[in-house]
């Protein structure tokens, strides 16, 4: 559905075959765990039993007599970090607690914690070494709910963390370390008046659970520490400059000093950004003098890499009855985990983000308890407020009866708008994604059957734009090298190379893409925040305009006319008197014309408008059971430019499944000691093939303007409207409303026997 | 995982004797679908591993005077895919749908899902609801113990060291009688039984009435249950809804389960009657020879 008259591309809106889709269907596609290297060890890691201790002593002399161990590191290993902040491109990270995180120190802050590592001539004898490590520990009671967590009894984790205020007054130097690591606060207007004004007030408390992202690839690093000081990373990650600059800064060493070669990767979903392995491969590796590989279990992936937190909101919505936003006011507690670092901001920002809100207040925490520390999950945050928001608003129109679809048309954010964290909406298409699902089959559609509902519900990520780099050979034969430094979670190579063959006018097939390592390619920031086909597109739009340049000077070369004559445009050069080289022509007299052409382009200063979504979905309800089944499920959103519709639809597809899952049963099931229970795909339950039908998308199209093709990222919206979605086709369906993450078969069942004693 | 050794014994007699040698550090092998899991994970380190699977008297599918004998390591395809198992023992069928997909099914048996003696597994309900009855050889010979009997506890059960389970054999299935499995999981496929209730009735020569019923719960307890008194109030009474929420109301009174991470004690007691009923009303659908619109394998 295009809401606005596109320019006619040739590339862009076309679905060639993925470039990368031969290695991937064959299964010759190179992930992080199938680098194999001459001479390499097999790591192993020992990881606490306990969610809270003291380390009161560790013992590896057994480990290390074990034949055919060849070296054991442990914190000790690690140079210390003391209290510094280092910019990660998509977040800063104290790096005191990111080394404790990687190898506890001193105290281990949750099951799974990392505390030492053993390489061995094979996995055996290293994880027979790791039985043989002592650990003395002096055991301190879990902190495992965030509110008991604020609280002035609580134990308190980590001695050196105290408040941090954003928008509010500064915590002051002397105050007690504390779980409480952050707090928001943001206003605008005046929300007494505002509520004053109000005829439907609602208010609710809401939980969510930790859940995980999910990515079928557990974490793995492969590291060789030469002779000569170079360190070399194989591994699947979602940056590889993040990594290199985090296992630099670990290490203590210069970050030319260390190349990261990103293999494919298995799913991130903002989870492989973080280091957890390569600083630890990497002492390994120099105490052993050998390459050595760790790749994580699936129960380590779920223990001891970064969740999405749970969380505890109140949240209060106020309207007059003829269906007019007035006043919001919410507070959010988020798990942080171990250390601080829960996307407690964005959360706050966006749980009114959807909306034209006049007056709003919203505050918001983030707390350490005994958990994994957490880390971005695909629109981290806006996910757990889009549940209670968007469930308010659905229990505001049934107060005022009015139609859950055109209550949103009315309050939608749109251009003008301004949030209540302070940023003013560019133009954006939350109106036009309500509007998609008003006007679909689906939404039109009787839902006839016992105990089924509909739900609609919306969603925002605000997209990012940060720094990428690209550039591009030109081949004799006409088509184009492409390398960039994007690694490629979801088929974004075939999308940047899409856009560097339209603006050079060639085809899609005609450029080969490569995601280079860090010592081939310019410095590019994390795949996260839906940036890569935006900002390393418009790096690759450049570096095609820097070969246009090129080719017009070797061109007017040619034709011996000045520069000024000749032009680049459908894909070959035009000159005076009807002169004409297409680009395959010209790509062949490169050689004898003064050689290589290299296109090179940057893109730094771009950032993107922000994305929505609206869900309509159909549920049935087994009462007996409390179990739902989805019937139906269409999810709008606003993607700017498609520029590969399959993709955009495998994102939104994507996204709208882990919400599901994340809604119905998704859960870190803690029993009372801090142990996750349910640590294996068996008992984290994501969805499978029989329990989504086939998501049906709408693409919306309203254009970015701060792309050239009108670009907006879209793999994080999907995940945020599915939950809300899902809560309220309950509701329609049995007349409960849920207001607890994931809404499981037990407790939808005891909110249904509830109602009906 | 740890070094072991692996033998392949083409007799029973050999198998035991192996296993007797061995005092416990020895495990049998039959589908591998939980012990190479469980050795992978470190829960079970056994020196040695006797491959069951070359064994005639376990791999025995047949139906004679006795009634119906599966061999221990047969696997569930082959259970499923037979025309007897299907019309007879159809909850048996029901079973081995469930367990695992397509490659867990062609090699998982109901001998291994039995001596694994998890309390969820999905064959023994099934198998206890049917009258099985397990056929076990050791060193001191042969016993027959009913499997509502073998598991003693999670993981646990009957055998002692030494001892091999080679077939369980079921009796003839009598006239009007038909029977069902069937489980709760919060998805719908690759999830482990919150609830699991296998249930066989003999109605009347007139349809309506239980002639008699045998209820047997999974997941509920440390080991799969069978529902003696359930099963025992059925017999003489009306088929109808009255009668079915007795039977329920008395099956959740044997339930004891634990809140964990796959359901809480409240929601399984509940779910317990809610299946029972379900249960029986597919398994007298069946009895009546009426199709009972189930789609198997979830
Ligand atoms: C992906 C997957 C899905 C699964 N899904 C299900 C499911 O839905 N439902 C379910 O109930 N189970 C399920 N299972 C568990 C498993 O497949 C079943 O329990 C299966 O029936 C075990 O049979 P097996 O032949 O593979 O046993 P094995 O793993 O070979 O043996 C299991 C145990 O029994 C012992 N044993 C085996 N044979 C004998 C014998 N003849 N005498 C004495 N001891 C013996 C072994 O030593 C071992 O301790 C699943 C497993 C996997 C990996």
């Amino acid at each position: 559905m295009a809401t606005a008259d596109k320019p006619k591309y040739k590339v862009i809106g076309t679905r060639p075959v993925r470039h990368d889709g031969a290695d991937k269907v064959t299964g010759r596609a190179k992930y992080g765990a199938d680098i194999k290297l001459t001479g390499m060890l097999y790591g192993a890691t020992l990881r606490s039993p306990h969610a809270h201790a003291k380390i009161k002593s560790i013992d590896t002399s057994k480990a290390e007599a074990l034949a055919g161990v060849r070296a054991v590191v442990t914190s000790a290993d690690l140079p210390e970090q003391g209290d510094r902040i280092v910019e990660l491109g998509e977040g800063a990270a104290n790096m005191r607690h990111l080394t404790a995180n990687v190898l506890a120190r001193g105290k281990v802050l949750y099951k799974g914690h990392a505390i030492a590592a053993v390489a061995a001539d094979n996995i055996h004898i290293a994880e027979e070494a790791i039985k043989l490590i002592k650990v003395e520990y002096e055991l301190l009671p879990p902190v495992l709910d965030v509110r008991k967590a604020m609280s002035a009894e609580s134990p308190v984790l980590n001695d050196d963390i105290r408040t941090e205020s954003v928008g509010s007054a500064p915590a002051s130097k002397d105050s007690k370390p504390t779980n409480i690591a952050k707090h928001f606060l943001f206003e605008k207007g005046d929300i007494a008046a505002g509520f004053a004004k109000a005829d439907v007030i609602v208010e609710r408390e809401f939980d969510t659970s930790m859940v995980h992202q999910g990515y079928i690839e557990p974490h793995n690093a492969t590291v060789f520490w030469n002779t000569d000081g170079k360190i070399t990373v194989w591994l699947s990650t979602q940056g590889s400059f993040s990594v290199r600059q985090q296992t630099a800064e670990l290490l203590k060493v210069a970050i030319s000093n260390v190349k990261v070669v990103p293999t494919e990767i298995g799913g991130g979903f903002g989870g492989k950004i973080s280091v957890y392995l390569p600083p630890v491969a990497a002492m390994l590796s120099k105490k052993s003098g050998r390459p050595v590989k760790l790749v994580m279990s699936r129960t380590s992936v779920f223990e001891a890499t970064g969740p999405t937190p749970g969380s505890h909101m109140k949240v209060k919505l106020g309207a007059t009855k003829d269906g007019k936003l007035v006043a919001g006011e919410a507070w959010i507690a988020f798990e942080a985990g171990a250390y601080t670092g829960s996307p407690i901001g964005p959360a706050c920002m966006c749980v009114f983000a959807c909306y034209d809100l006049p007056n709003g207040r919203v505050e918001g925490f983030d707390v350490c308890v005994n958990k994994p520390r957490t880390n971005a999950y695909r629109a981290p945050g806006s996910t757990h407020v889009a549940f209670a928001t968007e469930t308010l608003i659905n229990e505001i129109c049934e107060k005022i009866d009015i139609d859950p679809a055109d209550f949103r048309i009315k309050n939608a954010a749109k251009e003008g708008v301004r949030r209540v964290d302070g940023p003013v909406y560019a133009r954006v298409g939350m109106v036009e994604t309500v509007e998609a699902i008003k006007n679909s089959e689906h939404y039109k559609a009787p839902l006839e059957g016992k105990h089924r509902g509909r739900g609609i519900a919306s969603g925002f990520w605000f997209n990012c734009g940060l720094k990428s780099a690209a550039s591009a050979t030109v081949n004799p034969d006409g088509t184009v090298s492409l390398l960039e430094g994007s690694t490629d979670i979801g088929g974004s190579r075939t999308g940047i190379a899409m856009q560097l063959a339209e603006a050079l006018g060639i085809t899609a097939e005609e450029v080969t893409p490569t995601v280079g390592d860090t010592d081939s390619v310019g410095y590019c920031d994390v795949t996260g925040g839906s940036r890569v086909t935006f900002a390393t597109g418009i790096a690759a739009i450049e570096a095609a305009k820097d070969i246009q340049r090129q080719l017009i000077a070797r061109a007017a070369m040619i034709w011996d006319v000045d520069a000024s004559k000749v032009s680049y445009s459908d894909g070959g050069l035009h000159g005076p008197a009807g002169k004409h080289l297409s680009f395959k022509e010209i790509a062949a007299k490169l050689h004898g014309t003064g050689g290589a052409v290299i296109g090179r382009g940057t893109s730094s200063e771009a950032t993107q408008g922000g994305a929505f979504g609206t869900h309509c979905v159909d549920v049935e309800v087994d009462v007996d059971l409390g179990k739902v089944q989805i019937l139906r499920y269409t999810a709008a959103q606003d993607c700017g430019t498609a520029i590969h519709p399959s993709y955009v639809e495998g994102q939104i597809q994507g996204g709208a499944v882990q919400g599901i899952g994340w809604a119905l049963n998704e859960e870190y099931w803690y029993d009372e000691k801090g142990e996750m229970r349910n640590a294996t795909y068996l008992d984290y339950r994501i969805p499978t093939c029989y329990d989504v039908p086939m998501i049906d998308t709408i693409i919306v199209e309203v254009p970015d303007p701060q792309h050239p093709y009108g670009v907006r990222g879209v793999g994080e919206v999907p995940i945020c409207p599915p939950p809300a979605a899902i809560a309220n086709a309950i509701y329609d369906a049995v007349g409960v409303r849920m207001h607890d993450l994931p809404m499981s078969p037990p407790k939808l069942l005891a909110e249904i026997l509830k109602k009906e004693s | 995982m740890h070094a072991f050794d692996y033998q392949a014994p083409t007799t029973v007699a050999e198998a035991i004797q192996l296993l007797a040698k061995h005092n416990g550090t020895a495990r049998p092998l039959a589908g591998g679908t939980d012990l190479i899991d469980q050795m992978r994970v470190g829960r079970f380190a056994p020196e040695v591993v006797i491959d069951v699977k070359k064994l005639k008297e376990l791999n025995v599918l047949s139906v004679d005077a006795d009634g119906l004998h599966v061999g221990a390591a047969v696997p569930c395809y082959r259970i499923y895919s037979d025309e007897t198992v299907n019309s007879q023992y159809t909850a048996l069928a029901d079973s081995c749908h469930i367990i695992g997909g397509i490659q867990i099914q062609s090699r998982a048996s109901i001998g291994g899902n039995l001596c694994n003696s998890g309390p969820a597994a999905d064959s023994t309900p099934s198998m206890i609801a049917l009258g099985g009855v397990c056929v076990i050889t050791g060193p001191d010979g042969t016993r027959e113990v009913p499997v509502e009997s073998f598991c003693t506890g999670p993981g646990k059960n009957v055998l002692k060291p030494g001892e091999l389970l080679v077939e369980v054999r079921f009796p003839t299935r009598p006239a009007n009688s038909g029977s069902h499995y069937r489980r709760m999981i919060p998805r719908n496929e690759m999830d482990i039984a919150v609830v699991g209730v296998g249930a066989s009735v003999v109605l009347d020569a007139s349809g309506q009435k239980f002639a008699s019923a045998r209820i047997a719960l999974g997941a509920v307890a440390p080991t799969p249950l069978f529902a003696q008194a359930a099963s025992a109030l059925l017999a003489g009474q009306p088929v109808n809804d009255e009668t079915l929420d007795k039977a329920a109301t008395a099956a959740r009174e044997i339930a004891s389960p634990i809140t964990d991470m796959r359901g809480t004690r409240e929601y399984r007691i509940h779910v317990t009657g809610v299946l029972v009923k379900r249960v029986l009303q597919a398994a007298v659908a069946r009895a009546r020879g009426e199709d009972i619109g189930y789609c198997r394998g979830h």
